[in-house]
């Protein structure tokens, strides 16, 4: 299993746009990947699984990514959300 | 006559007959259904359809109205691909042996509920967003027949509010405007309307019933006044102001793609100011010529800490590529005086104006300065970018700011990263001391652009926001105006080019002026940009 954590700098916080994209991102992999915040926890590949977490500005989330693809998953998806949240 | 006021969406006139809007019902009563899984194909089918729709909808939208607003469409797209979702609906027909209807709606009252519940009202919106989407599927289920808008004919709609995909289907050739009871000035409908340029008013707070269907009414998208059996003389007074905005526009319309160039031929560009990433679709649609002045505050502004070099990279790279090789002038940070972020620690000032701002920042936390010019480096690999340092007032501090770039460049050249090497370097002219010493600054620089507010005020040493000084100030100061021409001419000697990026760049009584000092380039706020072109299409310097 690969796991990081990452702190959400965009004012928005994890809006209905990018919930979008990660997911579409997500979903490119074979692996399993959860969202975890405040022992709460999210599927990566469900939009409103995702929205419901209520994410904002200066949380914290631990992205879980298990599977064959690991690695290039939680790379993908670490990078996307450096990029855009 | 009947008035209602609401709030003004965008600035146009219509005057025409109301027609109310109606929706065909959808039936979502629950009733017993023996074959689930014939059941659960139809909900399917009808899902797949809708995304079909939505797609169709997200290609419209991304042409008339451009990425960002069509960007909804593609959302909802991925809501109706959700698991959880899908498997609510299919659990509740398989369970309870129920229509598909019937399951949408449930499962779309529970997913809108768990919005609803949540606690920023951001997320209690997207309630309306899963009610749009299942409301779509249960059309689809109901025989698939949407709204006919093909019934509107030259008419005002009147509506309790208007979902963005059925904004989107309104035929501006059409409809003359809407007017709804409910809805906010920031709903994705409103953004629409105004980028269709659709004359509309919002949140009247008054429903419209059937009573006024078919009446005269009069939408003022200026003042939101809404007024339905209008009388002789408000009827009179509308139209003849609907005619002088039409005139206004045709005239505006009239110089978009145009050259902004004098009928004796002298040039002058035009490039917009810009204050975020927001503003960019409004530097388009106002036919900007490039960005004259980008402000990087907003990144500093808007966060409880110093932003990270990926952030402000991907900032700055967005306007760059948005722009598609128009020059992009970005001034580096203008933290300080009336611009406070509270994790600069900035002891308190008595003068802040005066005070340690901007590139005195910058040179006393090099650090700081270093993260922002890499990402405006990195920015620069992927358009035409240039850099502006603000509040200058001695070459020296050009040559320590160069030195810091230069370093930057070093650095980024080591570790393989592309950027332009050719990428321009200017100052702000906008200090008493940088418009006197100009001869000088303009041989360490590419370009000038001359910040009118502050050389104004540090000019007449009269504060911007001070109240009470009117009697002493003089907008056209011949001190200011004469600081102007010694620059613009001072850069023109040493062949740098010289614009002008404050408020009187905008002032149509002085563009005659500036044209006879001969600046090259002159930036305003993106509505300002075609009366100016308009102005300067009018001029002949030759008499």
């Amino acid at each position: 299993m690969k796991e990081f954590n990452y702190t959400i700098t965009d004012p928005a916080g994890i809006h209905a746009r990018p919930a979008g994209i990660l997911v579409k991102e997500a979903k490119k992999y074979k692996s399993s990947i959860a969202i975890l915040k405040d022992g709460k926890s999210g599927d990566l590949k469900r939009i409103f699984s995702v929205m419901a977490l209520g994410v904002k500005k200066g949380e914290t989330v631990t992205i879980q990514v298990n599977g064959e693809d690991e690695g290039a998953a939680a790379a993908a998806v670490e990078e996307f959300l450096k990029a855009n949240l | 006559m009947l008035t209602v006021k609401g709030k003004c969406v965008f600035a146009g006139i219509a005057i025409g007959p109301l027609a109310l809007f109606h929706r065909n019902t959808i039936s979502t009563a629950s009733r017993p259904v023996e074959d689930v899984e014939a059941e659960i194909s139809r909900f399917q089918q009808a899902r797949l359809e809708s995304i079909e729709q939505l797609r169709a909808l997200y290609d419209k939208a991304l042409q008339r109205v451009g990425e960002d607003e069509a960007a909804v469409f593609e959302t909802h797209q991925m809501m109706l691909d959700d698991d959880d979702y899908i498997e609510s609906i299919e659990e509740i027909i398989r369970e309870e042996q129920i229509n598909a209807e019937a399951a949408v709606d449930q499962t779309a009252q529970q997913f809108a509920q768990m919005f609803r519940s949540m606690d920023d009202s951001y997320m209690q919106a997207r309630a309306a967003d899963v009610m749009d989407i299942s409301r779509r599927v249960e059309q689809q289920l109901c025989g698939g027949q949407g709204v006919d808008f093909g019934q509107y004919d030259h008419v005002i709609i009147a509506a309790d509010d208007l979902a963005p995909s059925e904004t989107l289907q309104l035929d501006t050739d059409k409809i003359l405007g809407f007017v709804t009871s409910e809805g906010s000035t920031n709903s994705h409908t409103a953004i629409l309307a105004r980028t269709l340029g659709i004359a509309a008013v919002v949140q009247t707070g008054t429903p419209l019933h059937t009573d006024v269907d078919g009446k005269l009414a009069i939408i003022d998208g200026i003042t939101g006044m809404v007024y339905i059996n209008p009388d002789e003389a408000t009827l009179a007074q509308m139209k003849q102001k609907q005619a002088e905005e039409k005139e206004r526009k045709a005239r505006l319309d009239s110089v978009r793609g145009q050259e902004s160039v004098t009928l004796d031929g002298q040039k002058v560009e035009i490039y917009a100011n810009v204050g975020n990433p927001g503003n960019l679709p409004q530097v388009i649609a106002n036919d900007g010529e490039g960005i004259g002045l980008f402000r990087s505050e907003f990144l500093y502004l808007e966060n409880e800490t110093y932003p990270t070099e990926e952030q402000q990279f991907q900032a700055y790279k967005k306007a760059v590529s948005d722009m598609k090789g128009k020059k992009v002038v970005i001034r580096t940070l203008d933290i300080g005086a009336d611009k406070q972020a509270a994790y600069f620690e900035l002891a308190k000032e008595a003068n802040p104006a005066m005070g340690l701002r901007a590139i005195r920042i910058c040179l006393t936390r090099p650090e700081l300065f270093k993260t922002q010019l890499r990402a405006l480096c990195r920015a620069s690999a992927f358009g035409k970018l240039a850099v502006m340092f603000p509040m200058i007032i001695s070459a020296e501090e050009i040559r320590c700011s160069r030195a810091i770039l230069r370093d930057v460049q070093q650095q980024l050249d080591r570790e393989g990263i592309a950027y332009d090497p050719d990428m321009e370097v200017g100052i702000m002219i906008e200090t008493p001391a940088a418009a006197v010493l100009s001869d000088e600054l303009a041989k360490e620089v590419d370009f000038f652009s001359i910040g009118t507010n502050d050389l104004t005020q540090y000019t007449l040493a009269i504060d911007r926001q001070a109240t009470g000084l009117d009697q002493f100030f003089d907008a056209h100061h011949p001190a200011v105006l004469r600081l102007i021409r010694m620059t613009i001419e001072n850069g023109h000697k040493q062949g740098i080019w010289v614009g002008i990026c404050g408020e009187l760049g905008a002032d149509l009584d002085l563009t005659e002026t500036f044209l006879r000092y001969g600046v090259d380039e002159l930036s305003v706020s993106p509505p300002a940009i075609l009366p100016l072109r308009d102005r300067v299409r009018s001029l002949d310097l030759s008499k």
